[in-house]
């Protein structure tokens, strides 16, 4: 453990409130906000695998492969759907997905 | 030595999301975020974790920015970086909550004792990663392969063309 885990978790936590600001501010953008997903996504990876090199366990980074596995799944299916929307209204302005049937 | 590259590595990956999260076009906020990325897998090096750098550097870098790179490119968003980029005023609630949330994960850091070093635990091979994967979690890589297959399927199916004369 080379530094203390105070400062794996002061820079997890930046850089899921860094994600989460800007998941905030680019409400209007679909591929924005999923880039802002992994943001979020691989900063709780880091928080696994700190807490793994703390307590010398191996969970931590199971379930950080777990995770990477899962955001590898959520991507392809919310950028298949990025491609399907785009191709219905030409765009993937947010604003324009407003309504149920169109 | 290791704390120092550490260090270094923490704000590059920091600066690095910035400018992400940033930047207009989505082709250079991708290119940001993968060097944001590489900085991570080489903490998670550094956090004896060889085997989660290695996947970060693979499949998170090497195929699901690619991923986003494909689509971004075949979609043709035209200009991106004269539309859909947020407003200054959309920035500010944003702001505003994630200053307020790192501001109360600062409180609660600093109101805990000085953080200190300590000896370390031994260094965890992958043998004993692999053996705790396979022997004590192997219904959940077989639901992870179950997942993937759904999205395998969905990503097929939201992706299929619809037949002419059948679309709007």
């Amino acid at each position: 453990m080379i530094v203390p885990l105070e400062h794996i978790l002061i820079l997890a936590g930046l850089l899921f409130f860094l994600g989460m600001g800007g998941l905030l501010a680019w409400r209007a953008n679909l591929i924005m906000m999923l880039v802002c997903i992994e943001v979020m996504l691989n900063a709780v990876m880091l928080v696994f695998v700190g807490g793994s090199a703390r307590w010398g366990n191996a969970d931590g980074q199971l379930f950080a492969i777990f995770i990477m596995a899962l955001t590898s799944s959520e991507v392809s299916l919310a950028l298949a759907m990025v491609v399907y929307l785009h191709r219905r209204k030409r765009t993937v302005d947010t604003d324009v997905f407003s309504e149920m049937k169109g | 030595m290791e704390q120092t590259i550490f260090y270094i590595l923490a704000a590059v990956a920091v600066i690095a999301t910035i400018l992400a999260i940033g930047e207009k076009h989505p082709v250079h906020a991708i290119l940001y975020l993968v060097t944001s990325l590489f900085s991570m897998a080489v903490i998670f090096y550094l956090l004896a974790a060889p085997l989660v750098a290695a996947f970060e550097v693979i499949l998170y870098a090497g195929a699901i920015m690619v991923l986003f790179l494909f689509v971004i490119m075949m979609l043709d968003l035209g200009h991106p970086e004269q539309g859909l980029s947020p407003h200054w005023r959309e920035w500010l609630p944003a702001l505003l909550l994630s200053a307020v949330s790192i501001a109360s994960l600062a409180a609660v850091i600093v109101s805990r004792h000085a953080a200190s070093p300590f000896s370390a635990p031994p260094g965890l091979a992958i043998r004993e990663v692999a053996r705790r994967l396979f022997q004590e979690h192997g219904l959940a890589v077989e639901l992870i392969s179950l997942q993937l297959l759904f999205a395998l399927v969905g990503a097929l199916y939201l992706g299929k063309q619809p037949k002419k004369g059948n679309s709007k």
